[in-house]
């Protein structure tokens, strides 16, 4: 797939882990954004923001509403919102009921996305303990999109990746180890 | 294009048409996918079967229509919503304002009312609350209902209370309200100095001067020009040197008002600095 126009990674318990082994290993020359909802707590934003940039030479930054999502960058999403996709490819948050007991959810995040990426949208499911993120990769591949999860025997809270392995159609499952290379293929 | 989910997005713009003309409610600048999420909601919520039934209900139902405004709206709020942003309040802004003989304050978009009750907790510890008035004001007729009647559920208290604490508050909060079964009901003097009004940011003019202005979480669900147009009606309706507060992740930067106000330093407030 040589035309990703979108990776939206999602996690929740043990999934940071993930990410801070996996965004070191990612090429500087994607040619897509990646966007990152962790579920957290609120109010440790640019916390976050900062310990992800040291972890990578992308242009890592928090969301900020209407920005546009430009390739190349490495977005993360706010705490106590959920962040959703435009068709002009801009983000628009939303402080609306929790999903899954989750905002962010990662479920609003993949589902928005869906209908603007259609085809061209990867999403990563990692580590988690509540299976927020499942009913949006089913989303996703309704919308043609590609439903890639964390091998669930590598992660730290494998709940979530199991429950998605078992409700939605999946692509690909990856070890830890496997991601960076996959993702640099897209 | 599947959209077996049961709205697709023609169809939200036809609902959009529908209620401007049906009920003068104007969502042609409201963020399309935070917009259509809310209505996909409502449409599984209510266990529409199609798309032209739920049309015609909306349409031609007006009690049913109540319900779409109060669903597509979000009301999700609570009592010291970012403690911080109360400590501010509390610490600098109130402080300044609390020279004036008088203080007028608009909470725009105030939902169930929980802001206002927090805003006059804060007033009365300041000794300001007898001098003061809070204009809170949402589209929706509904949700001023319920903050008019000041009762919220027991079971937020421990949160509000915690959120309290960590603005900077000095009180018991339990001294605040009496406890009623699973609901709270704050004290009355609270409500003595609030005004309960319909107000909507998209297609009501200002209505009058104030030296404090809260919109916190509502910008968010418009698109630029929109926030343009509502920032420039808080810049009408506020006096000189009066604070404007919006919410978290929301900004006067890049809005034509943005070269009349001065940031407070790390806080979301402005102060207007020339007419």
């Amino acid at each position: 797939m040589k035309n990703c126009a979108a990776l939206i990674i999602g996690g929740s318990a043990g999934s940071l882990d993930v990410l801070f082994k996996v965004l070191p290993a990612i090429s500087t020359t994607i040619t897509f954004p990646i966007i990152i909802v962790v579920h957290r707590k609120q109010g440790t934003d640019s916390l976050l923001s900062n310990l992800l940039a040291t972890k990578t030479l992308l242009k890592v930054k928090e969301v900020e509403e209407k920005e546009k999502v430009l390739p190349g960058s490495v977005y993360i999403v706010p705490s106590d919102y959920h962040s959703l996709i435009e068709k002009d490819e801009t983000f628009s948050l939303d402080y609306s009921e929790k999903v899954n007991y989750s905002r962010p959810s990662i479920d609003v995040t993949f589902q928005s996305a869906a209908e603007v990426y259609q085809d061209k949208l990867v999403c990563l499911l990692l580590s988690g303990s509540n299976a927020d993120g499942v009913n949006g990769l089913i989303t996703v591949k309704r919308f043609g999109g590609k439903a890639i999860v964390q091998d669930p025997l590598t992660a730290q809270v494998n709940y979530m990746p199991a429950q998605a392995i078992l409700r939605a159609k999946i692509d690909k499952i990856l070890t830890i180890d496997e991601m960076a290379d996959y993702i640099n293929a897209l | 294009m599947p959209h077996a989910d049961g709205i697709n997005d023609e169809q939200v713009e036809i609902l959009i048409n529908d209620v401007l003309e049906q009920y003068g409610y104007d969502f042609t600048g409201y963020s399309r996918a935070s917009l259509k999420r809310r209505l996909l909601r409502l449409y599984g919520l209510d266990r529409q079967v199609s798309f032209a039934e739920f049309r015609y209900k909306v349409a031609n139902d007006p009690v049913y229509f109540k319900r779409f405004v109060e669903q597509i709206t979000v009301n999700v709020t609570e009592m010291f919503r970012d403690p911080n942003f109360y400590k501010a309040l509390r610490e600098k802004v109130l402080p300044n304002l609390g020279t004036y003989p008088f203080i007028r304050i608009w909470l725009a978009g105030c939902s169930t009312g929980e802001e206002a009750y927090s805003i006059a907790i804060v007033l009365k510890e300041l000794n300001l609350l007898h001098k003061s008035l809070i204009y809170a004001t949402d589209i929706n007729p509904t949700v001023l209902e319920k903050a008019g009647l000041g009762m919220f559920p027991l079971s937020q208290m421990k949160q509000y209370s915690e959120n309290y604490i960590t603005s900077g508050g000095t009180q018991e909060f339990s001294t605040y309200y009496n406890a009623n079964y699973s609901l709270v009901k704050f004290n009355e003097d609270l409500k003595d100095k609030m005004i309960f009004s319909t107000h909507n940011l998209v297609s009501d003019h200002s209505f009058n001067e104030f030296q404090l202005i809260l919109c916190r979480n509502v910008l968010i669900y418009f698109d630029r020009d929109l926030q343009f147009k509502v920032l420039q009606l808080f810049d009408g309706s506020l006096d000189q040197l009066g604070y404007l507060a919006l919410g978290t992740k929301e900004t006067t930067d890049f809005s034509p008002i943005s070269k009349r106000y001065k940031r407070l330093e790390g806080e979301k407030i402005w102060r207007k600095i020339s007419g």
